[in-house]
């Protein structure tokens, strides 16, 4: 067990290093000069250098990224450009609002998806079947921003029932109509799996053999529930972490304070800082839940250790 | 022994297999299969008439998609001969959406196109050459997977700033890492095959090997999965356009669209949901047909 997770460990730090060298070429890659937001048009050029330097800015690449990696493992993700704030004091409530979105949805995507999946995949009843798939298949291609405008349309605008926009101070109806967005794709998918999965699991022998020595259908759907269970928290685990990078376009619309709302931001002042640093949290959560549902997965199967 | 002779296969049936009419190909049963699938057709059929529309918009006498009219702004649908009303400008709506398709198709199909081209290549090269190109190949690759992928398009596309060209190398990026996936694993797979070996056994250059062999493995996966990539492709990219990190205004795009006419939201709801219609009537169609590829071609998903 222990080796297992220390070898996960182990495999996952070369891709956190990857990433972390990714978000900080971001930065490189912009055109122009990093300091050109900051600059005032008729600086000199000796209070460019000395800017620079002040910056880091004059040093070759690979030791400007070995003194950015030295601050950002202490916290230290620089200052936004525009409000002079650190950037970790900016970022934290932004992610902490996104998690709380992200958390709700999954909650219903999981909820909506394995009922949906599991009715259709235990049944085989024809018609439902089509149905979820059809409707796995519909959620996977929906925009989900324009999902968001469309019930704003229906429950802000026509029916007047909910508040479109904004947090609203911690209201919980505030939450419902970006919950529904966020939760509909992932539903779809995991509705998906489920269905597969349970029919995967119900042609196996031992299924049979349940049926066989006398066990009643409840007690059966327990073992089935089960096996198909690891399968799901891998997809959960999967669109949990997608949601993250996806709620950007969602945020957006519902103008939720969350990082996507912040990073959209950044882009249009041109923030650099706070755009890497958001990006790098992010994906280092991206990483950290993937390495999380490796290990979790297999505390749920140990079949998943040996392979 | 002396059954020696008789082992022989009697040249027989050989000769008579020779003069049968040859075996249908894969590509040929393919066919077949999706000509009988009815919402592969369908999908098929509907968007044939998207991009014809949307490639001869200009001989389909419609409004100019770029004429303002301050006062004729958010008119409903059949207002003065505009059939799906106008947009916050008094620009014509339909002729705006048959017009924004070239961008919103061209934005789901480039991306594709070149992470195919590029993944393809990559992934058949870490898997045919192995050892330590290999290594190095998939880790860069990783990598990139191991962010979310709208996060990374949007994080590419924020820092190399808005344009058309910048959002189709971030989205060109975020489907690399997958196809080099499935063709890496694909050539490595059969790269240990028998008739690999028996063609290097009889003098087959690598080239000829890759091109005869691996080749014509990896094209049926990628295929299939490229396929289902120009839906996501189409979505994300409106998404850009949405967040304004895709082309620019007075461009008709969708999601541009989407975008601009979100703040008439209160006033013409319908006419500001309409671009969305078209990006999921598009997209879904693209999945539908992407799925009967996949099963006409009997590839698991």
């Amino acid at each position: 067990m222990l080796r297992y997770v220390i070898h996960r460990i182990f495999y996952t730090l070369p891709i956190a290093i990857g990433v972390s060298l990714v978000c900080f070429a971001l930065v490189h890659l912009a055109p122009g000069d990093p300091l050109s937001a900051i600059l005032p048009e008729n600086a000199s050029p000796q209070i460019i250098a000395e800017i620079r330097a002040a910056y880091g800015l004059d040093k070759p690449l690979p030791v400007q990224y070995v003194i950015w990696l030295g601050k950002v493992l202490t916290g230290d993700l620089g200052a936004s450009i525009k409000t002079g704030q650190p950037v970790l004091r900016e970022i934290i409530p932004a992610v902490g609002n996104s998690l709380i979105l992200a958390a709700a949805a999954i909650c219903l995507a999981f909820a909506a998806g394995s009922v949906l999946g599991g009715v259709a995949g235990y049944t085989r009843n024809r018609v439902l079947d089509r149905v979820v798939t059809s409707t796995a298949i519909t959620g996977v291609s929906l925009p989900h921003y324009w999902v968001g405008m469309v019930l704003i349309v229906l429950f802000s605008v026509e029916l007047g029932w909910l508040p479109a926009s904004g947090m609203g101070g911690g209201n919980w109806q505030n939450m419902i109509l970006p919950t529904i967005t966020l939760a509909v794709i992932p539903a779809g998918i995991i509705a998906r799996s489920v269905r597969a999965s349970v029919i995967e699991i119900r042609k196996q022998e031992f299924v049979q053999t349940l049926y066989a020595k006398g066990l009643d259908g409840r007690r059966v759907l327990q073992h089935v529930a089960k096996n198909v269970a690891p399968t799901v928290m891998a997809v959960m685990g999967l669109q949990f972490a997608q949601m993250l990078g996806g709620s950007i376009l969602v945020e957006t619309v519902f103008a939720w304070p969350g990082t996507g709302f912040l990073l959209n931001a950044a882009i249009f002042t041109r923030d650099l800082p706070i755009l890497q640093g958001t990006i790098l949290v992010l994906a280092m959560i991206f990483v950290a839940m993937n390495l999380l549902v490796d290990i979790l997965q297999m505390f749920v199967d140990p079949r998943v250790k040996r392979s | 022994m002396s059954s020696t002779p008789t082992s022989l296969p009697t040249p027989a049936p050989l000769i008579a297999a020779a003069f049968r009419r040859p075996s249908r190909g894969f590509w040929h049963t393919v066919g077949t299969r999706l000509r009988r699938d009815p919402v592969t057709l369908t999908c098929a059929g509907i968007l044939l008439v998207i991009i014809t529309a949307a490639l001869a918009a200009p001989w389909l006498g419609l409004d100019d998609p770029f004429k303002m009219s301050m006062v004729r702004r958010l008119k409903p649908f059949g207002y003065q001969g505009h059939i799906l009303g106008t947009d916050e400008l008094g620009r014509d709506m339909l002729s705006r959406l048959i017009y924004g398709g070239r961008l919103s198709l061209f934005m789901g199909f480039m991306p594709v196109i070149l992470a195919t081209l590029i993944g393809g290549v990559l992934g058949i090269v870490a898997g045919y050459v192995g050892g330590r190109w290999n290594m190095i190949i998939m880790r860069l690759i990783d990598v990139f997977y191991a962010f979310p992928s709208v996060l990374l398009a949007v994080a590419i596309s924020g820092a190399l700033g808005a344009g058309l060209l910048n959002s189709i190398v971030s989205l060109t990026l975020v489907f690399i890492p997958p196809i080099a996936r499935i063709a890496e694993s694909v050539t490595t797979q059969v790269r240990g095959q028998d008739f690999v070996e028996a063609a290097r056994a009889t003098g087959a250059s690598t080239w000829r090997i890759i091109r005869g062999h691996v080749f014509s493995n990896v094209i049926g996966p990628i295929l299939v999965y490229a396929s289902s990539l120009i839906s996501v492709s189409i979505v994300i990219a409106s998404g850009l356009s949405f967040l304004g990190l895709g082309v620019s205004p007075p461009n008709a795009e969708w999601g541009l669209m989407l975008n601009t006419l979100r703040q008439a939201i209160y006033v013409s709801p319908l006419i500001a949901i309409l671009p969305g219609v078209m990006i999921f009537v598009t997209s879904m169609c693209f999945n539908l047909m992407s799925d009967g590829l996949r099963s006409a071609m009997d590839i698991k998903a």
